[in-house]
C-alpha cells in the first residue's frame, strides 16, 4: 500500500458550499468575579462537510469552550457563528450534533442500554429501533454484552465509551468530541481510533475532536487546529491529506512525522508566549 | 487463639460466680425471713453454674466463632427462662436482691459477646448472611424486653408507673378488636389519607415553585414559617374547620407533611448536575422531558428523604390531633381516656400498637426507596 501524504500549508479557504460550522471574529469573555477571563479571542474557523478536525492545545486555551460554543451550551460574546447556515440555537433544535463530554455523564439510574437509548427516547424512535440502534452503538465501541450493566458497575473507560455510544446511537452528521480517548489505554485508543477513523470514512460524517495527542491528532484529522492560551486563540491550521483509509502504519512515515513536527512547533510557538 | 483473655466472658463469669455467693432475695418483712434461696432452686442454680463454666472456658479460648457465639446466646436464653421462673413462680417479684441482679449483669455480659460475634460475621452466603442479619437486631430487642420485664418485676415497680412487658402483651393480645378499630380509625384512614395528600401536594407545587422564580422566594420562607407551627395550635382549628372525624386529622397531617415534602424536593430538584443539563441540551429535550427524564430521577433520594420523615410524623399528627376532640374511637382517643382511667396497661398496648404501626410504616418507604434508587452510591453494591 502506498500512502501519499501531503501537507498543506494553511491556504486560503476553498469556497465550498458546504459549509458545516462557520465562526468569524468570535470571541467569548466569562465574567468572574476576579475579573473577566478571555477565553476566545477573534476565532475564525470553517469546517467543511466530511471534514475531521482536531483541536489541540495546552490545558486552559479554550477548547472546550471553543465547542461549546458550536453546541449552543455557551452564547458567544462577540462575532458571527453558523451552523449548517443557521444559527447554534437553531442548529441545536435540529439536533444537529451529537457530543461526547470530557467526563462520561452517564445516568447512574439507567442501565448502559437505556443511556444509549436516552436520546432516540427523546427523539421520539420506536422502541424496537431504539435496542437495535443502541446494540450497533454499542457494539461499535465493543460494549456488547454490557447492556443491562449500570454505570458504576463499568471501569471509567468503558463508561466513556459508553458515552461514545450514545452520541453515535442517533447518527447526527457532526460529531462534537471533547477528549473522548483521555481516559483510555493506549491499545484501546489505537483501536477506537481506527474504528472511528473508519466510522468517518463511511459515513462522510464531520467531526470535530478536542485531544491532547499529538500522533492522535496528526492520525486521525483532515484538518488541525492549533491552540493557544491567555486568550484563547488559533494559531496554526494544518491541513493533512492522507487517504481515508489509512491505517495505524502511517505513524511510522516521514509525512506523518512532518506534520507532527509542525503541531509540536505550534505548540511551543504557543507556550514561548507565556514566558 | 489470641492469647489474649475474652474480657466480657471474664465478666460474665465472675458475677455468675457472685452470684452464686451473694443472697438472692431480699428479707419478706412480714415473716422475717429471706423469700427464697439460690440452693432450693435447682434451675436457677443449674444456669448460673452453666454462665460460670462457658464464661471460664471461653475466657480462655475465645469466642473465634458463630457456633462458640450461638451456644453463649442458648446458655443466655436458659438463664434468663430461669430468672423469669424465679421471679413468678418463687415469688421473688419485688424481693430481687444483689445475687439476682448479678446474675443479670453475667448474663449481660454474655449476651453483649454472643451478639458482637454474629453481628460481625461476614460470609458471601446471602442466606446465612441474611439470617445473621435478622438475628442481630432480633436477639438485641429480644434482650432489652427481658432487661425490662426483670426490672419491673424484680423492683416490684408499680403497674402505673411501668407495667412489665408480659403484662402489656396479655392486654394487647386480650383487646385486638379494639386495637384494631383504633388502627382502622388513626392509620387507615386519617394517617394514609393525609400523608398522600400532604406529600403529594407537596411535590407538585415543589415542581411548580422550581418552574417560578418568584413563587420559590415568595413561599418558602412561608413554609419554614408554617412548618415550625406548633401541632397542637393547629389542631382544634381543624377540629372546628373539618368536624370531629378523622378527616380533621388528615388535615393536620397534611399541613405536617407538606412542607418538609415541598422543601425537599425543591432542593433535590436541583440536584442534577450541570454536566447531565449540558447533556439533555444537547438534545434539544423540553421542559417536561427533562423533568422526567433527568430531574425528577436525580431528586428522588430528596423525595424518599421527605416521604421517610413524613411518615413518622403522620402518624404523631395523627395521634396527637386526636386529643382535639374525635369521635370514640382512634389510637390518640384511646391513650387519653385510659390514662384517666389508670388503665396503664391498655396505654402502653396502644403505644406498642403505635411503635409496630410506625416502624412497619417506615420500613415499608424505606424498601421502596431502596428499590427505586438503587443506583444511589449509598446503595449500590458493586458485582459484575
Ligand atoms: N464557566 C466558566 N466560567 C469562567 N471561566 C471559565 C468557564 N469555563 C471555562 N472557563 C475558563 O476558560 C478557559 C478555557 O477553558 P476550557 O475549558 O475551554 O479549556 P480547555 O482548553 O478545554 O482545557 P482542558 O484541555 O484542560 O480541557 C479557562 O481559563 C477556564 O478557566
Ligand atoms: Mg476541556
Amino acid at each position: 500500500m502506498t500512502l501519499q501524504a501531503v501537507v498543506n500549508n494553511v491556504a486560503p479557504m476553498p469556497a465550498s458550499k458546504d459549509v458545516v460550522v462557520d465562526i468569524q471574529k468570535m470571541s467569548l469573555t466569562f465574567q468572574t468575579a476576579d475579573g473577566p477571563v478571555y477565553a476566545l479571542s477573534d476565532v475564525d474557523l470553517t469546517i467543511n462537510r466530511g471534514d475531521f478536525v482536531s483541536f489541540i492545545g495546552p490545558s486552559g486555551c479554550g477548547k472546550t469552550t471553543l465547542l461549546r460554543v458550536i453546541a449552543d451550551l455557551e452564547r458567544a460574546t462577540a462575532g458571527d457563528i453558523l451552523i449548517n447556515g443557521v444559527s447554534p440555537r437553531q442548529a441545536r433544535e435540529d439536533r444537529a450534533y451529537g457530543y461526547v463530554f470530557q467526563a462520561p455523564a452517564l445516568l447512574p439510574w439507567r442501565s448502559i442500554e437505556r443511556n444509549v437509548t436516552l436520546p432516540l427516547e427523546i427523539m421520539e424512535i420506536s422502541k424496537e429501533e431504539r435496542v437495535k440502534r443502541a446494540h450497533d452503538a454499542l457494539k461499535l465501541v465493543e460494549l456488547n454484552g454490557f447492556e443491562k450493566k449500570f454505570p458504576w458497575q463499568l471501569s471509567g473507560g468503558m463508561q466513556q465509551r459508553a458515552s461514545i455510544a450514545r452520541a453515535l446511537s442517533f447518527d447526527a452528521d457532526l460529531l462534537l468530541m471533547d477528549e473522548p480517548f483521555g481516559a483510555l489505554d493506549e491499545i484501546v485508543r489505537d483501536h477506537l481510533n481506527e474504528q472511528l477513523l473508519k466510522l468517518w470514512a463511511r459515513t462522510n460524517k464531520t467531526v470535530a475532536f478536542v485531544t491532547h495527542s499529538i500522533p492522535e491528532a496528526v492520525f486521525l484529522s483532515s484538518k488541525i487546529v492549533v491552540m493557544s492560551p491567555r486568550p484563547g486563540r488559533i494559531i496554526d491550521v494544518i491541513e493533512t491529506d492522507f487517504a481515508k483509509d489509512r491505517t495505524l502504519d502511517i505513524r511510522e512515515t516521514p509525512e506523518f512525522l512532518e506534520v507532527a513536527h509542525r503541531v509540536r512547533e505550534g505548540l511551543r510557538a504557543g507556550h514561548s508566549y507565556d514566558d | 487463639m489470641s492469647g489474649k483473655l475474652d474480657k466480657f466472658c471474664l465478666v460474665g463469669a465472675v458475677f455468675a460466680l457472685l452470684s452464686l455467693v451473694f443472697p438472692l432475695s431480699g428479707v419478706d418483712p412480714e415473716t422475717g425471713k429471706n423469700v427464697a434461696f439460690v440452693s432450693d432452686l435447682p434451675g436457677l442454680a443449674s444456669a448460673m453454674v452453666a454462665c460460670v463454666v462457658i464464661g471460664v472456658f471461653f475466657t480462655w479460648s475465645g469466642v473465634t466463632s458463630v457456633l462458640r457465639g450461638s451456644i453463649i446466646l442458648l446458655v443466655v436464653i436458659y438463664g434468663a427462662w430461669q430468672a423469669i421462673a424465679t421471679l413468678y413462680d418463687h415469688g421473688l417479684a419485688g424481693y430481687a436482691s444483689y445475687g439476682f441482679w448479678m446474675f443479670i449483669a453475667s448474663l449481660w455480659a454474655l449476651v453483649w459477646r454472643g451478639i458482637d460475634v454474629i453481628a460481625n460475621y461476614r460470609t458471601l452466603d446471602q442466606g446465612k448472611q441474611q439470617t445473621a442479619n435478622i438475628i442481630v437486631p432480633l436477639a438485641f430487642g429480644i434482650w432489652l424486653l427481658f432487661l425490662w420485664e426483670v426490672i419491673t418485676a424484680g423492683f416490684g415497680v408499680p403497674q402505673v408507673l411501668l407495667p412489665a412487658p408480659s403484662m402489656i402483651g396479655v392486654r394487647f393480645v386480650n383487646s385486638t378488636g379494639i386495637l384494631w378499630d383504633d388502627f382502622r380509625q388513626t392509620f387507615l384512614k386519617a394517617v394514609l389519607a393525609g400523608y398522600v395528600l400532604g406529600c403529594g401536594s407537596g411535590l407538585l407545587v415543589a415542581i411548580a415553585v422550581d418552574r417560578v422564580p418568584f413563587l420559590k422566594r415568595g413561599l418558602l420562607p412561608l413554609g419554614n414559617m408554617v412548618s415550625a407551627l406548633p401541632i397542637i395550635g393547629v389542631a382544634p382549628i381543624m377540629v372546628m374547620w373539618f368536624g370531629f372525624d378523622w378527616q380533621s386529622k388528615a388535615a393536620v397531617i397534611v399541613i405536617m407533611t407538606f412542607f418538609p415534602m415541598l422543601v425537599n424536593t425543591v432542593s433535590g430538584l436541583n440536584a442534577a448536575g450541570r454536566l447531565e443539563r449540558d447533556l439533555m441540551a444537547t438534545y434539544a429535550s423540553g421542559y417536561w422531558s427533562t423533568l422526567f427524564r433527568l430531574r425528577l430521577p436525580a431528586a428522588l433520594p430528596f423525595i424518599f428523604n421527605a416521604l421517610k420523615i413524613n411518615s413518622t410524623l403522620a402518624l404523631i399528627g395523627a395521634i396527637v390531633a386526636e386529643f382535639f376532640g374525635t369521635p370514640i374511637v382512634g389510637m390518640g382517643f384511646r391513650i387519653s381516656t385510659e390514662v384517666g382511667r389508670m388503665n396503664v396497661d391498655m396505654v402502653w398496648a396502644e403505644i406498642a400498637l403505635a411503635a409496630l404501626a410506625g416502624t412497619a410504616f417506615y420500613g415499608a418507604v424505606a424498601l421502596a426507596e431502596r428499590k427505586v434508587t438503587s443506583w444511589h452510591p449509598s446503595f449500590r453494591v458493586r458485582r459484575h
